[in-house]
């Protein structure tokens, strides 16, 4: 038998067993790289640094903890993958990257300019680590199915990580994609849903309802966990329980808050797609330089 | 006459064999396309995944990125309409090694209705960068569209037809992607045909020989990347040309090849096939011949092409 469902109030979350250490160092890097982001989407105002903020832990998680990837090689044939669906949270992405030796940091100020390898939205094959293309919303779930039948046909032990918007869940290809990861029993495919709770005209639950959004994976035969998606010790222990179940391929709808990290933007719907100005560059760097000081040890 | 699709079926479960790289994936219409015939040769690289094409063609993306030769088979109007979003973004701006390969091109699929049949798939895929778009004129070019879409390294799209037709090529023949084939030779009239219009130019090609008149005919069976040289010589050497396809004329290849002869050699034109509507229910000849798409419409465009140049001489 599968293990259960975490609760779905976000009570009682399971934790992994990881060092104070860890856990700083996670933690700083998730602030750089909302620095990064908020960096370079105000140097090309434009961009989408909410959603890019919301998944920042996450990806830090993946990138400086999990994913078994080499920057000096980033086509590997048995590095993990790691997708990202909603395409438009590429900057959390480069930060990451670049951060991870992939490319060179000055790089990211190139961001959405021309002549760049950093693309308003993913493209691959031009930037060194990027796995997937992304921008039409609801692909990047199908392409991570056909990563994770290619691992298993091969009897490859990596493993697929996509992160999906929960905007995404109104796309219908989000759901054929799930119907047939569940099919195909994909144990190697980890799917987190940033479930920030804004989409780009205004709050999820206004623009399509989505909820019970866990009972629907349920009901799509996945396992299903719901985490603070700003938490590394849940982020982590729920890769751990995903690595750990067979048979099903794991959802993580991870709670999150758009625009996370610097207090004016959380949770407006303006930062979804707007860049910071000269003045809020400032306040929103001090902020995270602040949280960044204030990270023991 | 012969199924395209059973030279279809054929020719994958033989690339399976020689290429154990090669997976498929369909949509609910694998026995109709045939390609079930590789699920039962090659059950684990094989998925049947349902009435979700734009799943179905973005697996086939993922399968491809990990290093697999996927074909992703289903109708034309599913694999080419209903995707065309999915194939831009996942398939050709990836440069992915993906071959989408349909059956029920065209107004042939008759009975189905307008619904299923798309005159309008070449015009969609060819507008779309890195893609290579093929249409096999017969069974045993079908077959060899398999194998040259494996062999090379990017996106492909393939369409055939849903009715029999008639077996023009042998297996012998050379088919190489890029190359539009001389089937007939003329000076006085060139006739570029595709898919099963092929079979209808060679038979207005020996109509005109009985009125005298020499006609070219071209098996266009690259749409893109178009063989410029070849139609460009045809356009000089016979100074007319009639284009025959089962598709739209308002993006087909008749506007392709219309393109490249204007930016090199213009001569007089005329377009047979589908005029900007849908089509009906019908079978397949019925319908060729009430949308005009016969020998006799190919014939008659090629007389009205030689008074045009006769007059402007």
């Amino acid at each position: 038998m599968s293990p259960p469902s975490q609760a779905r109030d976000g009570a009682g979350q399971a934790t992994v067993d990881v060092s104070e250490e860890l856990i700083a160092t996670l933690k700083k890097k998730a602030v750089t790289l909302r620095k990064h982001i908020i960096r370079m989407t105000h140097n090309a105002q434009s961009g989408h640094p909410g959603g890019s903020m919301s998944a920042a832990d996450i990806v830090t998680a993946l990138y400086f903890h999990v994913l078994r990837v080499d920057p000096k090689n980033p086509t590997w044939p048995d590095r993990d993958r790691f997708v990202l669906s909603k395409g438009h949270a590429c900057p959390v992405w480069y930060a990451a990257l670049a951060e991870r030796g992939f490319f060179p940091v000055d790089e990211l100020l190139t961001f959405r300019k021309l002549n760049s390898r950093l693309q308003g939205h993913p493209e691959l094959g031009t930037t060194p680590g990027v796995e997937n293309a992304a921008g039409a919303e609801g692909q990047g779930l199908s392409f991570s199915v056909g990563l994770a039948l290619a691992a298993r046909m091969d009897h490859k032990p990596w493993r697929v990580y996509c992160i999906l918007g929960d905007g995404e869940q109104d796309v219908g290809q989000t759901w054929e994609a799930a119907m047939a990861s569940s099919k195909y029993g994909l144990d190697n495919l980890t799917a987190f849903i940033d479930r920030n709770g804004i989409q780009q005209e205004g709050r999820t639950e206004d623009i399509m309802p989505l909820e019970p959004l866990a009972e629907k994976w349920e009901a799509f035969n996945w396992h299903v966990l719901t985490i603070d998606g700003h938490d590394f010790r849940q982020i982590l222990a729920a890769i751990e329980e995903a690595h750990r179940t067979r048979g099903r391929p794991t959802a993580v709808i991870s709670r999150t808050v758009k625009g996370k990290g610097v207090s004016f933007m959380e949770n407006k719907i303006k930062y979804h797609g707007a860049a910071t100005s000269d003045e809020e560059l400032k306040l929103a760097l001090a902020e995270l330089e602040a949280q960044e000081a204030s990270i023991w040890p | 006459m012969e199924s395209q699709r059973t030279y279809f079926g054929r020719a994958l479960v033989e690339l399976g064999r020689r290429n154990p790289n090669v997976v498929v994936v369909g949509a609910d219409t694998t026995e109709s396309l045939k390609s079930i015939e590789f699920g039962k040769a090659f059950a684990d690289r094989f998925f049947q995944l349902g009435i979700a094409e734009p799943n179905m063609i973005s697996v086939a993306a993922g399968l491809a990125a990990a290093g697999k030769i996927p074909f992703a088979t289903t109708y034309s109007v599913f694999g080419s309409a209903h995707t065309y979003n999915i194939i831009r973004q996942n398939v050709a701006y990836t440069n992915l090694n993906v071959k989408v390969f349909c059956s029920h091109a065209g107004l042939t699929v008759g009975p189905d209705g307008a619904t299923h049949q798309i005159n309008e798939d070449l015009g969609l895929m060819r507008g779309i960068p890195r893609m290579t778009v093929l249409v096999p004129a017969d069974g045993p070019e079908t077959g060899k569209c398999v194998a040259a879409a494996a062999a090379m390294k990017g996106p492909v799209y393939c369409r055939f037809s849903r009715t029999n037709v008639p077996t023009i090529t042998s297996m012998e023949d050379e088919f190489v992607i890029g190359k539009a084939r001389v089937l007939r030779d003329g000076s006085d009239i060139a006739l570029i045909g595709c898919g099963l219009m092929v079979a209808r130019c060679l038979e207005a090609a020996e109509a005109l020989k009985r009125a005298g008149i020499k006609a070219r005919v071209i098996n266009l069976s690259t749409v893109k990347p178009l063989d410029v040289a070849t139609i460009d010589r045809a356009a000089r050497e016979t100074g007319g040309i009639v284009t025959a396809e089962e598709h739209t004329v308002v993006h087909g290849i008749g506007g392709a090849i219309a393109t490249a002869i204007a930016a090199n050699h213009p001569v007089p034109m005329a377009y047979v096939g589908v005029q900007d509507v849908f089509g009906e229910s019908g079978e397949a000849d019925e319908l060729l011949r009430k949308y005009g798409l016969t020998t006799e419409n190919i014939v008659d465009a090629a007389h009205g092409v030689m008074k045009r140049r006769a007059r402007s001489e």
